[in-house]
């Protein structure tokens, strides 16, 4: 059975008509082709219906004005720039950490020697949960997977020798995020910069933690108080930081459709925007320094047409629902990264190619930023070569292929068009259903992303399995005399040895008493309803530790547990 | 599925996430599989401890534990649940293991007592025919 690009309007010329018809009829007698990955050829990767070819009959009810508009134009589907990359690139930024705060600051140089454009910290799993490298939680997991930051002085080491007024930096943490933002802010104010000058942005998402990346410490409702102390505290005293980055990427990587991906994403962004009017701030006031982080996914076009449709839905909300002003709060700004989860331990060269794909959708769909998967990440750390190879990836699209000199050049397309219309309408119908339970917050604690993921991330391997969609080098073309690439990155144990006497070093050699007043004061501060920021800086100043700082927050908020599904 | 093995009552199988760890995709599939499979499945949840993986495994009489470790702490948790189960006197129990986990650090587990690794890609029949292998083989042999 195909699917017609019909429906002709009364207002095509006859020759058109008799051509379309035409076609209908050959197309109607081909048989579509049989073999390897042909289960899977009437539907995107998300599942989305595809017809075999569109044409205007598929954009003809868009309102060029009302839909698509000018690129830096209201609803921002073309970009939210009027000229986009003719006049900036997107910022190329590799995400790394690893090890210690050394080894990591080593890395960040190179980065920076070969062209990167700004800093995006990974942190190892026990700073994302809050516990200090020496303690019996943390056991095997000290540096693996990002960089150790015990107390301030690690967080000096990373950024020796770095002016934290001249660039951005990205922190990618969520339970602690505030307390990482007060070390950032000590050690750039140890340096005399005021933290009035310091540009960046914290991951600080938590809702996403409960959806799908499963790094909290707290409760949702005290976690999501803290994130809006932040944006609080920043809206006043950090005119460049950007407070949250709202991120569908760990949600894709759990296993959602693009639409599931965009839907909680962005329903997770309003969830914040509704907490902070509800403290009483202004929506134009903080609004424009949200920014969001979705994924790049193998399917192409489905990529583009997600991001396209981001910008507008987010723009529609924000002006008409919650009554925006200010055009910077209506404009959608986002990073991407390409899909983890596309990427395969299976003749891993391959990686750099599914990297190169997903990295154009990414400048097709407008990004503003971006960091390209390294090729071996998904057996280890990346090696500094596979890590050149991602960046190399980016220039070669920024400065060779010429996609960046015409602004959404796919815009008017039938088929990306209406794909883009379809993310919405898919979008807008999650909307309904989590107003349903009464917001996010409330859809969250009742566990309904989570088990929407879960359904579509099994759907998805079935597939796989089934061999419906092909994965070449997994399910396809597989090779198998292969044998496993050696130099793979390998942090030993000697690192979380002597990051846990690095700390406890730390703990001998500071005001022990200044610690326990500065953590009392913080306690009080988490019990009654003053902004914890303050509490946090002058913790961070008396030396206080991470998991110390946690464990007087967790004994007033307690930990979260989840209630687990599968 | 089907399997030479098949037992009389379905076999049971604790899948355990452990460490600080929170990648539960691959362990939420694998759980899921096996337990279309037929097999009852005990889900551990989050962040577990090696000794409460293998006190749940006793506690609910499991045939088979299966870890999943994404966060490249394989070499220090996967010893340290070999090593309860010895202690416990429970190494009948067919434990086995998957996640990001490059091939020498696999061969190692192996050497130790894991019965096998699992790497991204593996298919799930695999998988499912290596529980059902295995854990009937215990069955068989305990009578």
């Amino acid at each position: 059975m195909i699917d017609r690009a019909s429906g002709l309007g009364p207002d095509v010329s006859p020759e058109y008509r008799e051509l379309v018809e035409r076609w209908e009829a050959k197309a109607d007698r081909t048989a579509p082709r049989s073999g390897k990955g042909s289960g899977a050829i009437d539907r995107t990767i998300s599942d989305v219906p595809l017809k075999t070819v569109y044409g205007p009959a598929d954009v003809a009810h868009l309102d060029l004005a009302r839909d698509l508009g000018v690129p830096g134009e209201y609803p921002y589907t073309r970009g939210i720039h009027p000229t986009m990359y003719r006049s900036r690139l997107w910022t190329m930024r590799q995400f790394a950490g690893f090890g210690n705060a050394k080894q990591t600051n080593e890395r960040y140089h190179f980065l920076l020697s070969q062209g990167q454009m700004g800093l995006s910290v990974a942190f190892d799993m026990p700073t994302l949960m809050g516990y200090d490298s020496d303690s019996p939680k943390s056991l095997g997991e000290v540096g693996k997977c990002g960089v150790a930051i015990d107390s301030v002085r690690d967080m000096e080491t990373l950024f020796d020798g770095i002016d934290l007024g001249a660039i951005t930096t990205s922190m990618t943490i969520n339970g602690p995020a505030a307390i990482a933002l007060a070390q950032y802010i000590v050690t750039a104010e140890n340096k005399g910069i005021p933290r009035a000058k310091l540009g960046g942005t914290l991951q600080a998402d938590i809702l996403k933690e409960y959806i799908a990346q499963k790094e909290w410490i707290f409760p949702p409702r005290p976690h999501v108080r803290i994130i809006v102390d932040m944006m609080e505290f920043c809206t006043k005293q950090m005119p460049k930081w950007n407070t949250i980055s709202v991120s569908g990427y760990h949600i894709r990587e759990a296993g959602s459709t693009a639409a599931q991906e965009l839907a909680f994403t962005l329903a997770d962004g309003f969830a914040y925007v509704e907490e902070a009017v509800a403290r009483g701030m202004d929506v134009d006031e903080f609004a424009p320094r949200l920014s969001y982080f979705f994924n790049s996914h193998i399917d192409f076009f489905e990529e583009i047409a997600k991001f396209r449709a981001a910008r507008r839905i987010y723009a529609r909300h924000m002006r008409e629902k919650y009554g925006a002003k200010d055009p910077r709060s209506w404009q959608l700004r986002f990073h991407t990264q390409t899909a983890g989860c596309s990427a395969t331990a299976q003749q891993p060269e391959n990686n750099i190619v599914r990297v190169a794909f997903e990295a154009m959708a990414a400048a097709l769909g407008g990004t503003q930023s971006l960091h390209t998967n390294s090729m071996d990440e998904v057996l280890a750390l990346p090696s500094e070569k596979s890590v050149e190879i991602a960046l190399r990836t980016q220039q070669v699209l920024a400065y060779e292929t010429n996609v960046t000199n015409v602004v959404d050049p796919l815009g008017g397309a039938y088929f990306v068009e209406a794909l883009t219309d379809e993310m919405e309408r898919q979008v807008e119908e999650y909307f309904a259903q989590i107003a349903g339970y009464g917001g996010m917050v409330e859809a969250v604690e009742a566990g309904f992303p989570q088990r929407e993921i879960a359904d579509a991330s099994y759907r998805y391997q079935r597939s796989i399995e089934s061999g419906e969609r092909v994965i070449v080098g997994v399910n396809a073309f597989e090779r198998p005399d292969e044998t496993q690439q050696a130099g793979l990155l390998k942090i030993g144990a000697e690192i979380e040895r002597g990051q846990a006497r690095s700390v406890q070093s730390v703990r001998e050699n500071r005001d022990g008493a200044a610690v326990e007043a500065s953590l009392a004061a913080l306690k009080r501060a988490c019990a009654g309803t003053d902004n914890v920021m303050p509490y946090l800086i002058d913790c961070v100043k008396a030396v206080a530790t991470e998991g110390e700082i946690v464990d007087a927050m967790v004994s007033v908020y307690g930990r979260y547990t989840e209630n687990t599904q599968f | 599925m089907s399997s030479t093995h098949a037992p009389a009552t379905p076999l049971r199988v604790v899948v355990a996430k452990a460490g600080l760890d929170g990648h539960d995709r691959g362990a939420k599939v694998i759980a899921r599989a096996l337990r279309d499979a037929g097999m009852e499945v005990i889900y551990t949840g989050l962040f577990q401890a090696p000794e409460q993986i293998v006190q749940t495994a006793i506690q609910e009489d499991a045939d088979g534990i299966g870890l999943s470790i994404l966060s490249g702490a394989h070499m220090t948790l996967f010893p340290l649940v070999v090593e309860q189960l010895k202690e416990q006197g429970a190494d009948d129990i067919v434990f086995f293991g998957g996640g990001t986990i490059p091939a020498d650090d696999a061969a190692e587990l192996k050497r130790i007592g894991v019965r096998e690794i699992f790497t991204p890609g593996a298919p799930l029949s695999e998988i499912i025919a290596f529980v059902e292998r295995e854990c009937g083989k215990r069955r068989e042999s305990a009578g």
